[in-house]
């Protein structure tokens, strides 16, 4: 690879803005993430955490300002809009499994329509996915039937069988029970050392450490901090940042 | 307190019959069943005493006597001729007609609207709102009416009738366009067709099977499949056609097969009125659908079309179809509106028929048993395809 295109940086926000009605819920955001990058996302709720990563893959548009993942820029273009879809990955906190398709069908269904892959093909990428999240057992059942955490797995194996670039997590453990937490962040952990491009929405803040290389506090639309792990726990610049950082990590 | 608990154990084991809730239940149930049997009983009675002293026959002789009045469209060979029976089986194929022809474009256009109605397009979905407002909120009877008035109007009469085809003729009289006479041959045609929709069938089970996982074969391999075997017979037998074209008399056409403007009418007011209910139940369903589904869809790269058809639709069917059976229903069972503008289907063949012989609650009994077992019929096969439908939850 040149040089050239592992400078320019996966994903960029300039100045992106976004109101529903008057009120803005993402005011002046820019945001840059390296190839590789592995970012969390914090902040209290209505922070616009979620919408500013729902505008990455233009789940929601933005109203000022620009995006560009890959060198691309999001426009209302469609096809440009399906093509970067197709190399950015998402994970819900709902989980948004396909629930009147096996497992093994949620996985191969992109693959086969958007990627043009051969059913065998899909099949054999699926399963192979489905062992990296270690529930290939499960491949003939409906998502029903699994529980929350295998549900989620199930998820990210989805994302991860269109090959993107990058993936993004909305809150991917916050609808779990506490049980089931720690096998989605495992597999997202060895997502991370695998070299995948991430952003993370989470409150989980010790998954936080452990995984990012940057953290982005966000609050009333507005990044506010942007620091690594070691500063940001450590020594946080804002007073706000302070305030939620003694507020969630008293737990 | 040993005393309190002795008794409680005593009343548990046997309450006095009429506390017990499944003696209750059972004696109710009895009485409602006498009550009703004696009410058929007092009715009938009343009903024998009346026809006998107006010298009404009754009983089913009368199916086998001739109906000596003529059916403008049949499906069958019919004459005046042909017995009541006869007569009947010509209505009944007419509604099952009209019913089956409504049901499928009814559910097209219904989709149509249904989307429609969601569209981002705003003049799209206020155009389908205002359709179904319209349609649903005026009587059917009425539309029925208009959709007649408008084709008889609208058209020319037979002698300068418009002919967007040769041998085709569309007028005041209705559409009538030529139909190919039958041939012996035609059965070993149907015979080949079905010999190529089953190799068809056969080599798309043997391409799952056999070739998984390699491309899949072109589809008009299997397509091409389907036509050829019969044209083959067909160019074999020596090719022998002969078509039945219409031609103009006087006042009308004769020869041919045709659409007239009472079947016209009532199926394009069916399909319309039909169609605004399934728009909105359609609309339902797809609202049904969580968000986060389409959401998900659109996060894979499938394209909007893919998302409705892959995932939000095969979801939506599962609360659709149980109100889409009801409105199937519907539209068969209004069919016997029919009678409004004179197309022949079973109410109308009945009515006459009970006006010939006077043997109204046979006749009626007759005609309600067919539409309940239409109903059912349709209502089963819904019932079967909705259960195939049905999400695996545990």
């Amino acid at each position: 690879m040149g040089s050239g295109v592992q400078d320019r940086p996966m994903i960029e926000l300039r100045h992106v803005y976004k109101w529903f009605g008057a009120q803005a819920v993402l005011s002046d955001v820019s945001l840059a993430v390296a190839r590789g990058g592995r970012v969390v996302v914090c902040g209290p709720s209505g922070a616009g955490k979620s919408t500013m990563i729902r505008c990455i893959n233009r789940l929601e548009d933005h109203q000022q300002g620009e995006i560009f993942v890959d060198g691309m820029e999001l426009t209302a273009d469609v096809k440009q809009i399906e093509a970067i879809r197709r190399e950015v990955g998402m994970v819900f906190q709902q989980f948004n499994l396909f629930p009147h398709l096996t497992v093994l069908e949620n996985l191969t269904l992109a693959p086969i329509r958007v990627r043009r892959m051969s059913r065998r093909e899909a099949e054999d990428l699926a399963m192979l996915h489905l062992e990296r999240v270690r529930i290939p057992e499960q491949a003939g059942k409906y998502p029903a039937q699994l529980s929350g955490g295998q549900q989620q797995r199930v998820a990210i194996a989805r994302a991860l069988c269109m090959k993107p670039q990058v993936m993004l997590f909305d809150e991917p453990t916050s609808a779990l029970d506490p049980e089931m937490i720690k096998e989605v962040l495992d597999v997202m952990l060895e997502l991370a050392q695998s070299g995948m491009t991430m952003i993370c929405v989470t409150h989980e803040m010790g998954f936080a450490r452990e995984m990012a290389d940057m953290l982005v506090f966000m609050d009333r639309g507005e990044v506010i901090e942007t620091a690594p792990p070691d500063l940001f726990f450590t020594a946080p610049r804002n007073e706000r940042t302070r305030l939620f950082l003694g507020q969630i990590l008293r737990r | 307190m040993a005393h309190d608990r002795s008794r409680r154990r005593r009343d548990l084991g046997r309450p006095a019959p009429w506390n017990d809730a499944r003696l209750r239940s059972l004696g109710l149930q009895a009485a409602v069943f006498i009550l009703l049997l004696a009410l058929a009983a007092y009715l009938a009675g009343n009903a024998a005493a009346n026809l006998s002293r107006q010298g009404i026959a009754t009983g089913f002789d009368f199916l086998g006597r001739e109906a000596s009045f003529a059916i403008a469209t049949t499906l069958i060979r019919y004459s005046p001729a042909d017995s009541y029976a006869r007569a009947l089986l010509v209505g009944l194929l007419n509604t099952l007609l009209v019913s089956a022809l409504g049901i499928a474009l009814a559910t097209l256009l219904g989709l149509a609207v249904g989307l429609a109605r969601l569209s981002r397009n705003w003049l799209l979905s206020r155009l389908a709102l205002v359709y179904v407002e319209l349609l649903r909120n005026t009587p059917l009877l009425l539309q029925i009416f208009l959709w007649w008035d408008l084709l008889r109007l609208a058209a020319p009469p037979p002698r300068t009738a418009w002919r967007p085809l040769p041998g085709v003729f569309v007028s005041v009289r209705g559409v009538y366009f030529p139909v190919p006479v039958y041939q012996p041959l035609y059965l070993w045609m149907g015979v080949a067709l079905a010999g190529g929709v089953a190799a068809a069938t056969g080599l798309r089970v043997w391409v799952r099977r056999a070739r998984a996982g390699r491309p899949p074969l072109p589809a008009w391999i299997g397509f091409a499949l389907v036509p050829l075997p019969p044209l083959a017979v067909f160019l074999a037998g020596g090719a022998p056609h002969l078509l039945d074209v219409p031609h103009v008399t006087r006042f009308d056409f004769s020869g041919g097969q045709s659409i007239t403007p009472e079947f016209a009418a009532l199926l394009a007011a069916l399909v319309a009125y039909t169609a605004a209910f399934i728009g909105e139940i359609v609309r339902g369903g797809i609202l049904a659908v969580s968000r986060g589904q389409s959401e998900a869809a659109a996060a894979l790269g499938l394209t909007r079309g893919q998302a409705l058809r892959l995932v939000v639709l095969p979801q939506a069917i599962r609360v659709i179809v149980p109100p889409l059976t009801s409105e199937y229903l519907n539209l068969a069972k209004n069919s016997s509106l029919a009678i409004a503008v004179g197309f022949p289907e079973l109410f109308a063949v009945t009515d006459t028929i009970a006006n010939q012989t006077g043997q109204s609650i046979e006749t009626m009994t007759l005609v309600a048993s067919a539409y309940l077992a239409i109903s059912l019929t349709i209502s089963l096969l819904m019932n079967l395809y909705n259960r195939s439908a049905a999400l695996v939850e545990r």
